[in-house]
C-alpha cells in the first residue's frame, strides 16, 4: 500500500499556469473503416464471431486505425499526495486495452473504433439538487479548474490492473462550485448517447447487451471523497477517446466499471441512481463495487490480479489484490457500518 | 461424389491449411503487437472460439457426408477432431501460462470454485481421452468400447457451448446461437440415441 498521507484540501494550482492555446486538440475527423464493413464478412460464415471476423479483416491490412486521435499537451501540476512507487503501465497499453462497450466488447475494439470520435464541441452539465447548475463546454473542461496529475492504480472487475497517471481535478471541487443541497444523498453520471459515433449503442451484438446510455453513481460521501477525480487527460495529454474523452470519472478504490467515461451529465439526487452493470447482472455487480479480495465475483476470484506493466506477453505479474485497491486509508471509514459482503 | 486417393490427399491438405492458418494469424498478430495492448484475453478468446468452431465442424461432417454422399469427408473427421484438441490445448495453455502465470494451486481452486471453468475442464478431459485413443492401433484393440468412448463427443458438444455461455460477462446472443447449433447437430443424430435404448 502506498505510504502517502493525505493532507486535507488539495492544493490548487495557480490559474496562470494554464496556457489557453494548448487545450484544443487538432482532431482529425475523417472517414475511417466502418464496423459495418468489418461485420459484412459475416456473410461468409455466421459461425465466425465478430471479433474473429474483425481480426481476420484486420489481417487484410487495416489493423491500425488510419487517423489516430490527436491528443494535446496539458498544463498541470503534479499532486505529490497522490503518487505511487509502482512502475507505470506503458502508455500504449493504457490506450490499447480498454473496456468501453460503446465501441465494442473486446479489449482492442475501443482503440480500433473510437479514433474519429468527436469530443469538440462537448457539454457537461451538473444539475439536480444543486444551488447553481453548471454547464461546462469543451474549453471549460480544461480551464475552469486547475489541473493536477495523480497516479492511481486501476483494478478492473475482470482481475487485471494498471497504474495510470491521470490529469484532471477533484470531483469535490466541481460539486462544491455547484453547491450541493443538504437533501442530496447520491450523484448520478451519464455517458454520451450517440449511436452514430458509438457503434456499440447501435448494435446489441457489438454493445454487449448493455442498456445505453451507460449510467453510474456514487453516494455523496464517496463523491466528496478527495480520491474521486474527474480526469481530462492521461500521460500529460488530453484523453484519447478509448479512455473516455473528453472527461471521465476515476474512483480508484472501486472496480473500473464505476469510473464512467465520456460524461455528459452529472445529476445530484436524493436517492440511489440506477447503474448499468448492476442493472444488467445485479447478483454479479453491486452499486458499491468496491475492490475487495474477500468477496469473489460469482464466476471468478477477486483475490489476485494480473498486473499489466512493461514488457511482452510473459512479463505480467500476478499480485494479491488489496482491500479498496490499497486506498483504505482514504475510504475505509465510509463503509464501516456497511456489510461489504451484502453491499458488494 | 467420390474422390481419387490423390483428391482425398489434397482435400486433407486443404483442411490442414484451414485449421493452421488461424493459428499462424494469431501468432503473427501477437508477434507484430497487433492483438491489443494486452493480448492475453485476446489469445484465450481466439483459441477458445477456434476449439468450439472446430468441434462444430467435426459434428457437421457425418450428417453432411451422409446427405450429400460425400464419403471422403469421413476421412478428415479424425484430423479435425484432433484440431479441436489442439485449439483447446492452446486455449488452456494460454489461460494457465498467460493469465494465471502458472499458479497451479490457483487453477485447481478455480476449477473447483467456478462452474464455467469446471465445465471447460470436463470438456477438455473428454477431448483428451478422445485424442489419445484416436490412433488406429488403439481403435482396433479397443473394439466396441472405442465407439462407446467416442460417443462422449456428444457430451462435449453440449458442455463446450455451455462453458462459453457461462464465461461471457454480458451479451449472450452469440453463445446462445452456439448452444442452438450444437443441439441441432445432436438432434440430427436422434435415431442413433434412440437405438441405444
Ligand atoms: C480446463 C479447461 C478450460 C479452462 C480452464 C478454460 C478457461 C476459459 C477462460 C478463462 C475463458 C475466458 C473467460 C473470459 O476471459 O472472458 C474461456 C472462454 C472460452 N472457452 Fe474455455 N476453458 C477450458 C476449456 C475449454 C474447451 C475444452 C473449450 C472448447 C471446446 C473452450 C471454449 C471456450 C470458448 C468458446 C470461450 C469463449 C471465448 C470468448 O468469450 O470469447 N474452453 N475459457
Amino acid at each position: 500500500m502506498s505510504k502517502n498521507t493525505f493532507t486535507k484540501g488539495v492544493k490548487r494550482q495557480k490559474l496562470w499556469d494554464l496556457p489557453d492555446n494548448e487545450v484544443t486538440p487538432e482532431t482529425v475527423f475523417k472517414e475511417r473503416r466502418s464496423i459495418v464493413k468489418a461485420l459484412g464478412l459475416g456473410a461468409l460464415g455466421a459461425s465466425i464471431p465478430g471479433y474473429v471476423q474483425a481480426g481476420l479483416f484486420d489481417l487484410f491490412g487495416e489493423e491500425t486505425p488510419k487517423n489516430v486521435f490527436q491528443s494535446s499537451e496539458l498544463a498541470f501540476q503534479r499532486n505529490s499526495n497522490f503518487q505511487l512507487s509502482q512502475a507505470l503501465t506503458p502508455e500504449d497499453k493504457v490506450t490499447r486495452h480498454n473496456n468501453f462497450y460503446e465501441f465494442g466488447t473486446s479489449k482492442q475494439d475501443p482503440f480500433e473504433n473510437a479514433q474519429s470520435f468527436q469530443t469538440e464541441p462537448w457539454s457537461l452539465t451538473i444539475e439536480g439538487l444543486v444551488d447553481k447548475p453548471i454547464k461546462l463546454d469543451y474549453d471549460a473542461l480544461y480551464k475552469r479548474f486547475a489541473l493536477e496529475e495523480r497516479t492511481y492504480r486501476l483494478r478492473c472487475v475482470e482481475a487485471w490492473s494498471m497504474v495510470i497517471p491521470w490529469v484532471g481535478f477533484s470531483l469535490a471541487s466541481l460539486l462544491k462550485e455547484a453547491g450541493v443541497k443538504s437533501s442530496a444523498t447520491h450523484v448520478a453520471f451519464e455517458t454520451l448517447f450517440d449511436p452514430d459515433q458509438m457503434p456499440g449503442q447501435k448494435s446489441r451484438l457489438m454493445g454487449g447487451g448493455i442498456h445505453y446510455p451507460y449510467v453510474e453513481g456514487l453516494t455523496i460521501a464517496e463523491a466528496m471523497n478527495p480520491l474521486s477525480f474527474m480526469a481530462v487527460g492521461l500521460y500529460g495529454k488530453t484523453l484519447p477517446p478509448q479512455n473516455g474523452a473528453p472527461i471521465r470519472l476515476v474512483v480508484p478504490w472501486k472496480y473500473g466499471f464505476k469510473s464512467i467515461k465520456s460524461i455528459v451529465k452529472i445529476r445530484v439526487m436524493d436517492k440511489q441512481p440506477p447503474t448499468s452493470w448492476n442493472q444488467l447482472a445485479p447478483h454479479e455487480y453491486g452499486f458499491y463495487a468496491n475492490v475487495n479480495p474477500q468477496v469473489d465475483h460469482p464466476r471468478w476470484s477477486q483475490a489476485s490480479e494480473r498486473s499489466i506493466g512493461e514488457g511482452g506477453l510473459f512479463s505480467a505479474k500476478r499480485i494479491p489484490t488489496e482491500m479498496f485497491n490499497g486506498y483504505g486509508d482514504y475510504v475505509a471509514d465510509l463503509y464501516k457500518n456497511l456489510d461489504l459482503r451484502k453491499f458488494y | 461424389m467420390r474422390l481419387t486417393p490423390r483428391g482425398v490427399w489434397w482435400f486433407k491438405v486443404l483442411m490442414h491449411l484451414m485449421f493452421l492458418t488461424p493459428i499462424a494469424f494469431l501468432a503473427a498478430k501477437v508477434l507484430t503487437d497487433n492483438a491489443g495492448g494486452d493480448p492475453v484475453q485476446y489469445i484465450i478468446h481466439y483459441t477458445g472460439m477456434g476449439a468450439l468452431n472446430a468441434l462444430v465442424v467435426t459434428l457437421v461432417i457425418s450428417p453432411l457426408a451422409k446427405r450429400l454422399k460425400l464419403g471422403f469427408l469421413m476421412q478428415t473427421r479424425r484430423m479435425i477432431g484432433l484440431y479441436v484438441f489442439v485449439y483447446a490445448s492452446l486455449h488452456i495453455f494460454a489461460f494457465v501460462s498467460l493469465d494465471l502465470l502458472f499458479a497451479w494451486g490457483f487453477l485447481l481452486e478455480e476449477v473447483v470454485k467456478r462452474p464455467y471453468i469446471l465445465v471447460g475442464a470436463l470438456t477438455y478431459i473428454i477431448l483428451l481421452l478422445l485424442a489419445v485413443t484416436s490412433f488406429n492401433r488403439l481403435k482396433k484393440k479397443m473394439g466396441r468400447s472405442w465407439q462407446k468412448l467416442h460417443n462422449w463427443v456428444y457430451l462435449a458438444a453440449l458442455l463446450a457451448p455451455i462453458h462459453f455461455y457461462w464465461s461471457v460477462k454480458s451479451e449472450i446472443i452469440e453463445p446462445s446461437i452456439y448452444i442452438l447449433i450444437c443441439c441441432g447437430l445432436l438432434y440430427l443424430r436422434k435415431a442413433k440415441f434412440l437405438k441405444q435404448h
